[in-house]
């Protein structure tokens, strides 16, 4: 196929061909990539977000492209996409060397993307969305008969049954996603990457997707297919690449390799021994939980989650991304909305579902999104620290600066915060010290449970061993930890048990001596998908609680 | 991560740049200040730095409320309606007495800045389509309550407090500068400002940390409110007439531009009162200088607008985030 055939002539273009053209690219190129990445390296603002990552895309093929987050999938994606410059390396298209400046190149080399999150114009109708940029013209203007006809012909295909004159955005999300897949397939593509497509979608549309790629291969177009989903990838994807820490750590065929395997390639599991953890008292289970909670649902992302967590104990909560576990931690606090379940402090229900009210009860979260959802970036430390504790620290309503200083002074030594002085702007801060802040806005509070999203995230090694040590510390003392991590030495040496949650639901809970790295990887492979039915999910709940 | 990216680059700037971007306005407005000295010593007379004072305190009174609410990184473009609502209301009740009249005026404005903020907090309406809706809202509640026509006052009190001036200055610049007092102790020691600086600054971090989000906009668009009708009575006893359709007429842009020219970032998370109040100052001087020079307004109206675009090219590097 030569170049030129793209359509992308503003004027007249035939109306794009159906993949026909493409069968004899089948058998002219069996084993020849259709794309080759080689040594792509991209930085930004001097941090390495990939380095020398080779990926080769054959045609008719599924490649699958993994990685946990901030492994670099989606800079990549972005890179081959045009939405990035790449820094070094080089891309190779049908065997030319390419460089993409802008999306629009990628796309009419022949490259077409359906990213996570639809970016089509939901205003507009479905039929100019599908043609968006090159729209059917006769005599210089619209040819809108022409538009509907064969959008709504092209749509049928992909299980989308409606009128395609209606603005996009009265479409359910799943639609949506098909009629960005359908547009992107329509361009007639050689690759399409698929970043996490089914993320949004339906059983039943998954399936249509399914065979929507299905298609796509049959016709000799390469598939670059992001997911986090080992079912999804082991049912669709003939190789796999996959990515840790900007690096391309394995690249091959899937079906050989083993689920926990790749798991363990993802999370980059290295062989040591089990870190040695300070013997802490087993909680008598008997007494009441210092967290209780049962039956937590979100939509499409949590299906009835329950645990007990005791004073004095880490729960850790084990799941690959996307697995709930964050949802799970903002949806005990409120700060999610959940559609069931309830949350139990000290045997006391929380009414009131809303991060203030979860505070007031004593339960706290340190976020995963440290920059988004932590701290204040314009306040100082001292205010950072403070923030929660401000209506304790006033006198009708007023600040009082002696106390805070006295709260602030015993924190930033306790913690080792190192600031030139509390009133630096908490920004300015490294990681490892914002996290420190993050936490002695809790601690000043004297919480009864502390929820810990990735507590270790992008901050550096000295930081990250105190913040470890500050946890057995704090359980010590009398604390409930309920620990989140991607890293399972962090886990498995953190945790006292690690619950396991997979696409939202409790699929394993490890105790005593199986509170290893190696059981949590196997765990985390875990062969089955529960589906949303709810019933299901209470029996593993009632399994997962002791 | 490419996002944060300008952040860092950004904060390595040189810190004399720095201070002059925070503390620009004052040198401009010294600057501007002694100018229209050099060019007409009458420019110190009593009677001239009076009535730039009367002219500025209603503009500075609503544009402290404007302050509060963009540090939360909203807007209130209602604040003029709420003028002609208290304009409409206080022939009405003035027979009572001042205090009365007042009082009606307030509590109105503040129910107008409740709907405002409730529209805001818990509906989650974009807070400039809130305002907007209430300002438009708001001019028809005036005109129903008290016609399109204006209404002589007459009512000494009310007359004393617009016109009236003690030890020299206005005793509505004494009104206004007790206001600013209040709102820089409100920002800068309570419970209450802390918060809601923060809830501008970063609206997600500020929830999580159980800070009550709902309830610092509801009342950052309740005082906008209680302060925009203070500034109502002020304009009607100064005029002494109540005229619902014409007074309070765009004040809301001169609040806005007062605030942003006084280094308050629209981006929300720092609220600067003294900065405001020079901006309110500085553009009343330059108006008035212009003026007096015999500049023709049109001119004048566009040198206004080159002072906001400076002031709003300033405030945006230094908020990037």
């Amino acid at each position: 196929m030569a170049q030129a055939e793209r359509p992308d002539g503003p004027a007249g273009a035939p109306a794009p061909t159906e993949p026909a053209a493409a069968e004899s690219a089948v058998a002219l190129a069996a084993a020849a990539p259709v794309l080759a990445a080689r040594g792509i390296g991209k930085s930004f603002a001097g941090v390495h977000a990939l380095r020398d990552v080779d990926l080769t895309l054959r045609p008719g093929r599924v490649h699958a492209l993994v990685g946990e987050n901030g492994a670099g999938k989606s800079t990549l994606i972005k890179v081959l996409t045009g939405v990035h410059r790449l820094d070094t390396g080089r891309i190779e298209l049908a065997g030319r060397e390419r460089e993409f400046r802008t999306p629009l190149e990628a796309q009419r080399a022949g490259v077409s993307t359906v990213y996570q999150e639809v970016n089509l114009v939901p205003m507009m109708s479905v039929a100019r969305n599908l043609h968006l940029g090159r729209e059917p013209r006769r005599r210089g203007l619209l040819d809108l008969r022409r538009m509907h006809r064969e959008a709504a012909a092209l749509l049928l295909r992909y299980g989308v049954d409606t009128d395609v004159t209606r603005p996009l955005r009265e479409l359910g999300l799943g639609a949506q996603q098909m009629v960005a897949l359908a547009r992107a397939v329509q361009v007639e593509a050689r690759v399409v990457v698929m970043d996490e497509p089914t993320s949004s979608l339906e059983p039943r549309e998954v399936d249509t997707l399914f065979s929507v790629v299905r298609d796509l291969t049959a016709h000799g177009t390469a598939v670059v297919y992001v997911s986090h989903r080992m079912d999804e990838l082991y049912a669709l994807c003939d190789d796999v690449t996959v990515l840790r820490d900007g690096r391309a750590v394995h690249t091959g065929e899937l079906a050989p390799l083993a689920r926990r395997d790749l798991v363990g390639l993802m999370l980059g599991r290295t062989l040591l021994a089990a870190r040695e953890r300070a013997a802490r008292q087993v909680p008598d289970p008997g007494a009441r939980p210092a967290l209780r909670a049962r039956g937590l649902s979100v939509r499409h992302r949590v299906h009835g989650v329950g645990f007990d967590l005791h004073r004095g104990e880490v729960l850790g909560l084990g799941g690959l991304l996307g697995s709930g576990r964050s949802e799970t931690a903002k949806a005990v606090v409120g700060a999610l909305g959940a559609d069931a379940g309830t949350v139990e402090v000290d045997g006391r229900r929380l009414a009131r579902r809303s991060p203030a009210a979860a505070v007031r009860a004593g339960v706290v979260l340190l976020p995963e999104d440290r920059k988004a959802e932590g701290i204040v970036p314009g306040l100082s430390v001292r205010e950072n620290i403070v923030l929660a504790a401000l209506p304790r620290l006033s006198r009708a309503g007023m600040v009082s600066r002696a106390r805070q200083d006295a709260v602030v002074e015993t924190f930033m030594a306790r913690l080792r915060i190192k600031a030139a002085s509390p009133d630096q702007k908490v920004a300015d801060l490294s990681g490892g010290n914002q996290q420190k802040v993050l936490l002695a806005r809790w601690l000043c509070l004297a919480p009864k449970v502390l929820l810990l999203d990735e507590p270790t995230r992008g901050i550096d090694v000295g930081a990250r061993a105190e913040v470890r040590a500050l946890i057995d510390e704090l359980a010590a003392d009398g604390l409930g930890v309920l620990l989140i991590s991607s890293d399972p030495e962090e886990l498995t040496a953190g945790a006292d048990r690690v619950l396991v949650l997979k696409d939202g639901a409790p699929v394993d809970e490890l105790t005593g001596d199986r509170v290893t790295p190696d059981d949590l990887l196997a765990a985390l492979a875990h062969e089955t998908r529960p589906g949303a039915g709810d019933e299901k999910t209470d029996d593993e709940k009632n399994g997962a609680r002791r | 991560m490419s996002v944060l990216a300008p952040a860092g680059v950004l904060r390595g700037r040189a810190p004399a740049l720095r201070l002059l971007r925070r503390y620009g306005v004052y040198l401009a407005l010294g600057v501007l200040f002694l100018a229209a000295v050099l060019l007409d010593a009458g420019f110190l007379s009593a009677g001239n730095v009076r009535i730039q004072l009367f002219q500025v305190a209603p503009t500075l009174l609503v544009a402290l409320g404007m302050a509060l609410v963009i540090g939360t990184e909203g807007i209130d473009l209602s604040v003029g309606a709420v003028i002609a609502l208290a304009a409409a209301v206080i022939p009405l009740y003035i027979g009572w007495g001042l205090p009365v009249a007042l009082l009606v005026a307030v509590a109105l404005g503040a129910l107008g800045g409740l709907a405002g903020g409730a529209m805001v907090a818990f509906a989650r309406v974009q807070p400039i389509v809130a305002t907007l809706a209430l300002m438009i809202g708001l001019r028809g509640l005036a005109s129903l309550v008290n016609g399109a026509s204006a209404k002589p006052v007459t009512d000494r009190a009310l007359l004393t407090l617009g016109s009236d001036a003690f030890l020299g200055v206005p005793l509505t610049a004494w009104l206004a500068a007790a206001c600013v007092a209040l709102t820089a102790v409100l920002v800068h020691r309570t419970t209450f400002g802390r918060q809601l600086v923060a809830v501008g600054d970063n609206r997600r971090a500020a929830r999580l940390a159980g800070l009550p989000v709902r309830r610092v906009l509801l009342t950052v668009y309740l005082l906008s409110g209680v302060l925009a009708a203070l500034a109502g009575a002020v304009i009607v006893g100064h005029g002494a007439e109540a005229d619902p359709a014409n007074q309070g007429r765009n004040i809301e842009l001169d609040a806005i531009t007062a605030v942003v020219v006084g280094g308050t970032p629209l981006a929300g998370g720092s609220v600067r009162v003294l900065g405001t109040v020079a901006g309110a100052l500085f553009m009343q001087l330059t108006a008035a200088v212009l003026t007096q020079h015999d500049v023709p307004a049109s001119l004048t109206k566009i040198v206004e607008a080159v002072v906001i675009c400076a002031a709003v090219y300033a405030s945006q590097e230094r908020g990037t985030r």
